[in-house]
């Protein structure tokens, strides 16, 4: 019996889903003289033909004669771990069968590849499970857990901060203050052009958006209250710690985490500095130290823009309402303003140092820090933010 | 997958090559050729360039001058499908494996052979097992990088790399931060996959023991030099060199 691979291969498999790449090999069964059955395999057993070389191989199986099964490799030019994996595979088979199997024309290079096979390692079941999380309640526990945990290294971190401020304030030389003044750049001065212009097209909308309302009564003028008044008291703060968490505090994270990950945060142990006072202190410091006068800005250019809507498209002078805004404002909100932006900035950046600490692994844990660093300091803003509501209303 | 080629003829054609970065020349005019189914090391002092060397061969960086051919392709110019099909023939384990760090051992071997081959999953699931299994890693399979140490994770960039048995395996300090048994046991890994695949192999090393044991053949880079300033048998060169530069490094004896 001789049969060429298509025709053989038409009998045994029926359909293929996916178009293989043509594997060049040839296979033959032939009765062996000494009784049993010759397979004879040709040509090149590689990747490319391994799923049609494993599916031709388990139809050989019913024509096997004498459970003895002689495999010729003779014409073999190319047998790379594929083609081994697929001889492996026969071998397994005969053994389960009870089928004798022997090699003939096997060179020195195919016997070299079938002994890099690890075959009693593949039996091996993995150490540890492909899916490592449990069902819903599981999941739902784990997710506690993982909560309760984070809630207690932030506030661990809080304490070690803290401990780290008063070493700095004991021992000033320990502050790098070249750092701070590095970070008060980046947090600062290169965040206010996006900071300037976002504030500046808020003041515009809110301007133009109130105008519509407030023109029916002839209440023109209260236009400039209502931008001044809701730019200092909450959304010049707001949206000014919004673009800083997503500029400055992942950068932190995600600066501190991959230190972390190259050690170099251990280096500083083993050098004698403190990690929190060498990388966490100067950033927290230039951002608590700059984002008040970022909010301050972006107030102003919020006015500006809402100055731009009451000249150009309700006939209001500038005088008039520059005028009006100062007579709506006081110091008081002013300084408000910016103790509550201080308030965010120590926030953001601090979990952000806090999340780039927490790093452990690569790449991944560096970027889901980073995600986390900014997802908890907008959390953590609207939280102040909520208290300082309650607090101002009582208190003033 | 090696085109059957005959033993012994270029896979690698390094001709005239000048590298460096921003302007600085770092290599210059660098040319020799890679047998198929050799092994070559490249060595030399630190800051020679052989880590740009490599880079070159394996088309990250485009040459200043001169070119690189893998299987008559020039990797510094090549397009798409010609690139492509480069990148595919040859494997490169990366100074600390470079495993993807979001997939699992079997995930990160099994990766090329979903992708780049017409298998169905579990077949290159079975075979990714079988690439773990040969760099004696079975049962790692559903570690995550991050779980198993830096031996293990260049054993398993290993098993990546040859995923797709490639023509032509490179190395960049295969021995480095390994124990010297590991160490040892990545040379007998290397030997036998050269013995039985007909691998061709290019080594960036400066480990004397690995270098003595696995190369037919080294390339001495020298920092001044800015190229070649020795090629052959690792033992021939350190016994007969007159070059003291060869001298010393075989022999570890720092210039007087």
């Amino acid at each position: 019996m001789h049969l060429t691979r298509p025709a053989w291969r038409r009998r045994l498999s029926g359909l293929h889903k996916k178009t293989a790449p043509k594997g060049g090999f040839s296979l033959s069964l032939a009765p062996e003289p000494g009784g049993g059955t010759r397979l004879t395999l040709a040509g090149r057993l590689d990747l490319g033909g391994l799923e049609d070389l494993k599916n031709d191989l388990t139809g050989v199986w019913g024509q096997v004669e004498r459970q003895r099964l002689v495999v010729d490799l003779g014409g073999v030019v190319y047998l790379d771990s594929a083609g081994a994996l697929a001889l492996a595979g026969l071998e397994t088979e005969a053994q389960a069968r009870g089928v004798e199997l022997v090699y003939q024309g096997l060179g020195p290079a195919a016997q070299g590849i079938k002994g890099l096979l690890d075959l009693e390692g593949l039996k091996k079941p993995p150490l540890i499970p492909a899916v490592r999380s449990g069902g819903f309640l599981d999941q739902v526990g784990e997710a506690w857990l993982a909560t309760i945990k984070d809630v207690y290294l932030v506030i661990s971190f809080l304490g070690e901060f803290l401990a780290a401020c008063g070493r700095a304030i004991l021992h000033p030389k320990l502050l790098r203050l070249g750092e701070v003044l590095l970070y008060m750049e980046q947090v600062g001065v290169n965040g206010l052009p996006i900071v300037g212009l976002i504030s500046f097209l808020l003041g515009l909308i809110m301007a133009f958006m109130s105008s519509l309302q407030l023109q029916p009564f002839g209440a023109n003028i209260y236009v400039a209250n209502l931008v001044a008044l809701a730019m200092v008291k909450e959304l010049g703060p707001i949206m000014t710690a919004v673009l800083v968490a997503g500029r400055s505090g992942s950068a932190f994270a995600a600066e501190i985490g991959t230190m972390k990950v190259n050690e170099e945060v251990d280096a500083l142990v083993v050098m004698g500095y403190d990690p929190l006072v060498f990388l966490a202190l100067p950033k927290v410091l230039a951002a608590v130290l700059t984002v008040p006068l970022l909010t301050l800005f972006a107030d102003l250019l919020a006015i500006a823009g809402g100055l731009v809507v009451g000249v150009t498209g309700m006939g209001l002078t500038a005088g008039s309402y520059i005028d009006q805004t100062i007579k709506s404002l006081n110091s008081q909100d002013i300084l408000t303003s910016m103790l509550k932006a201080a308030t965010f900035a120590l926030l953001i950046a601090g979990i952000g140092c806090q999340r780039g600490f927490m790093v452990r692994g690569g790449a991944q844990a560096v970027g889901s820090a980073t995600t986390s660093a900014v997802v908890s300091a907008m959390f953590l803003i609207i939280v102040a933010d909520s208290i300082y509501a309650v607090v101002l209303h009582y208190a003033g | 997958m090696a085109p059957a080629a005959a033993k012994g003829q270029p896979v690698i054609v390094v001709d005239g090559l000048s590298a460096g970065y921003g302007g600085e020349v770092i290599l210059k005019d660098v040319s020799f050729t890679v047998a198929r189914g050799e092994i070559l090391v490249i060595v030399g002092g630190s800051g020679c360039g052989k880590s740009t060397l490599l880079k070159h061969m394996i088309g990250l960086h485009p040459p200043m001058a001169g070119r690189v051919l893998i299987d008559g392709v020039d990797i510094g110019r090549a397009q798409d499908a010609d690139l492509v099909r480069v990148h595919q023939g040859i494997g490169v384990l990366f100074q600390s494996g470079a495993l993807f760090g979001s997939l699992s051992l079997v995930d990160n071997v099994a990766l090329p052979l979903i992708d780049f081959t017409h298998l169905p999953k579990a077949l290159a699931l079975d075979l990714a097992r079988v690439k773990l299994g040969m760099v004696g890693l079975a049962g790692y399979e559903n570690h995550l990088p991050s779980e198993v140490s830096g031996g293990m994770k260049k054993r398993a960039g290993l098993a990546r790399a040859m995923a797709l048995d490639p023509a032509v395996l490179f190395f960049d300090e295969p021995s480095a931060g390994l124990d010297p048994v590991t160490s040892a046991e990545l040379d007998q890994l290397i030997l036998r996959i050269n013995a039985g695949l007909g691998t061709s192999m290019v080594i960036v090393s400066h480990e004397l023991a690995s270098i003595f044991s696995i190369a037919h053949r080294v390339v001495m880079l020298d920092k001044a030099e800015k190229g070649v300033i020795a090629m052959g048998d690792p033992r021939d060169l350190s016994q007969n060199s007159q070059d003291p530069r060869v001298r010393g490094f075989f022999h570890r004896q720092p210039p007087a």
